[in-house]
């Protein structure tokens, strides 16, 4: 158990930088999501932590000591990979125990602790198995289960997740959370599936373009977004992004407004054209073509009157739903 | 229905057409081992004498045991450790030495790092053949005449080998050695842990082509060694026939190539069998 801070940490891969100076503070315990479009550099932050990637400046810490030159082992992490990369010629019970192994862990706390970790991963039956004889979600299981009996100050995870079927995704993300919490272990963990991250985080950080755009609670990033990336990023369907000469207001930058906070209107702010609507049972989805013939998008529920495709339509909302950024795409 | 029944029909009698192909062809390459087998089992007069004997005789204790104890310039017990020695040596060094370059070329950054690869690469067009002058010189002036370091050092180096499990190594994953640097491996117990037991069905497949290559070679050992203590049972099945006069003992000779054969093939029979287990479980 431990605190992570990175501080002012950038990157380059020769003459290109990555990642452009991001600071992060990690209390003791937490869960924080990083989330972003493909390419943002959320391995390549993940893979600093780990020790798998050089700093090439700023400081990554770990519970106060800096580790910028300190093997992964002796960080005191465990990373769970995407392909949970398992040791293929061992079996379940020998990839959990490698790591213990190298460090001489006397044998019977080994088999305690491989035992334990069986037991809370379910995966006691398959212990003599090798990888390739088990489902996708037991691998996932094993790759936990190897970060697990190491004990680390923080855990890593880069999208464990994103091989895994709709449903078994579902499962693991509460599986994972129990876990943490039970455990008490911070945790950092990469995804660019914005529903993991909502619902797995203590608080999340969205990443832009090797920046860190917004760090916060979900909900709270959710409601109060700091740019306008983030309001376009986190959410689905996404903002409506509207011009303030549409509305005939001067200046530039955008305003957004949420899909679920319009409402289609005998008389309103805007006048746009129905295309088309997706009816999803509970909700409906309005698509409509604004002014300057832009998409918008409106979310009502399923009893609501749904206007005819080509017919003109009034959308209203309160003014105080409104989000202001400027021209540099940051909140106003 | 009529059509489907011909179709079948056809079928059966290519299959049959292909097995009588095959079991010719056998026979054709088998019928020359065969003679030799029987020309081991009898005696000298009698393979002298015309209509040549298809079945075996009753001298095939006599004559082995005479090729195995004395043989005609060195025992042949003798010639085939010397020929084991040498393969074995060749194959394990060459394995040997292969891994650990395509280890470092493939995992590790080195200035030079593709230098050499291609250096290594190049020795290909160098077969021993090719360089035996030069390399005699060197073997002589380290004092390698007639020693199995002298018959197994400059074979060793092998462009091939190292090739394939360069090759190898590539197609696999980079998480594996993350996670395994994780764990806290160093590169060594990396490579001896888990790269290693991952190769053992390619390891196990150069084994087998490598041995019968160092098994099979005539010209070097022919070159190094002058002792007869030091022969190989393949230069010395060559130097048993007769020069001039001499009268060969045939018997012997044969039941020499016959015994030369049967080490490769226990190899294969060997290696076969882990070979293919390996392919099946990496397989599932
Ligand atoms: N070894 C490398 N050499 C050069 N550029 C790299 C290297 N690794 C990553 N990059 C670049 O750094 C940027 C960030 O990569 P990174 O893998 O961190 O993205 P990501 O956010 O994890 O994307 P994804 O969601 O697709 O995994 C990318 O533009 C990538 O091309
Ligand atoms: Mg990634």
């Amino acid at each position: 158990m431990a605190s992570l801070t990175l501080e002012n940490v950038r990157k380059s891969f020769g003459p290109t930088e990555v990642i452009h100076g991001v600071d992060i503070d990690v209390k003791d315990g937490e869960f924080i999501v990083i989330v972003g479009p493909s390419g943002c550099g959320k391995s390549t932050l993940l893979r600093m932590v780990a020790g798998l990637e050089t700093v090439t400046s700023g400081t990554v810490s770990i519970d106060g000591r800096v580790v910028n030159g300190v093997e992964p082992m002796d960080r005191d992490i465990a990373m769970v990979f995407q392909n949970y990369a398992l040791y293929p010629h061992m079996s379940v019970f020998d990839n959990m125990a490698y790591g213990l192994k190298i460090a001489k862990t006397p044998k019977p706390e080994i088999e305690a602790r491989v035992a334990q970790a069986a037991k809370m991963l379910q995966l006691e039956p398959y212990l003599q198995r090798r990888p390739r004889e088990l489902s996708g979600g037991q691998r996932q299981r094993v790759a936990m289960g190897r970060a697990i009996v190491r004990k680390p100050a923080v855990f890593l995870f880069d999208e464990p997740l994103s091989n895994l079927d709709a449903k078994l995704r579902v499962q693991m993300r509460l599986e994972i959370k129990t876990l943490q919490r039970d455990l008490g272990v911070t945790s950092l963990y990469v995804t660019h599936d914005q529903v993991e991250a909502m619902t797995l985080a203590d608080r999340m950080i969205v990443m832009n373009g090797g920046v860190a755009d917004q760090i916060g609670a979900p909900l709270e990033v959710y409601a109060n977004p700091q740019t306008a990336f983030v309001a376009g990023f986190i959410g689905s369907p996404p903002t409506n992004f509207l011009a303030p000469a549409m509305l005939g207001q001067s200046g530039d930058g955008q305003i957004g407004i949420r899909p679920e906070h319009v409402r289609l209107a005998p008389s309103g702010q805007l006048t746009a054209r129905a295309a088309y609507s997706e009816a999803l049972g509970a909700e409906t989805l309005v698509h409509l073509r604004g002014p300057n013939g832009g998409l918008l998008t409106v979310r009502q529920d399923a009893g609501e009157p749904i206007p005819e495709e080509g017919a003109e339509v009034s959308l209203d909302w309160d003014v105080d739903r409104e989000m202001r950024f400027g021209p540099d795409g940051r909140r106003a | 229905m009529a059509q489907q029944n011909g179709m079948v029909e056809k079928r059966g009698a290519g299959h049959w057409l292909t097995h009588a192909g095959l079991i010719l062809g056998v026979l054709f390459i088998f019928f020359p081992i065969w003679l030799a087998f029987v020309a081991s089992t009898v005696t000298q007069p009698e393979i002298a004498r015309p209509p040549m004997p298809l079945l075996p005789g009753g001298h095939l204790w006599q004559n082995y045991s005479k090729a195995l104890t004395s043989g005609i310039n060195a025992p042949v017990a003798l010639m085939l450790f010397n020929s084991a020695v040498m393969a074995i040596g060749i194959a394990v060094g060459k394995i040997a030495i292969s891994l650990l370059s395509a280890f470092a070329i493939v995992y590790f950054r080195f200035p030079g790092r593709h230098l050499f690869f291609w250096l290594i690469f190049l020795t290909l067009m160098l077969p021993v053949e090719v360089r035996i002058v030069p390399t005699y010189e060197v073997a002589a002036n380290f004092g390698m005449l007639n020693s199995y370091g002298g018959l197994i050092l400059p074979l060793v180096a092998s462009a091939t080998a190292t090739f394939l499990f360069r090759q190898f190594f590539m197609t696999v994953p980079d998480e594996l050695a993350e996670a395994a640097r994780v764990d806290g491996a160093q590169p060594m117990r990396f490579f001896v842990d888990i790269l290693l037991p991952m190769s053992r069905t390619n390891i196990a497949a150069l084994f087998v082509i490598l041995f019968i290559y160092g098994w099979n070679q005539y010209l070097w050992p022919l070159l190094i060694t002058t002792d007869p203590s030091m022969n190989t049972i393949v230069m010395g099945i060559k130097q048993m026939f007769p020069s001039g006069d001499d009268l060969a003992d045939w018997p012997v000779i044969m039941a020499t190539s016959i015994l030369a054969m049967i080490p490769p093939v226990l190899v294969v029979i060997g290696m076969q069998k882990l070979f293919i287990r390996g392919l099946v479980e990496s397989e599932k």
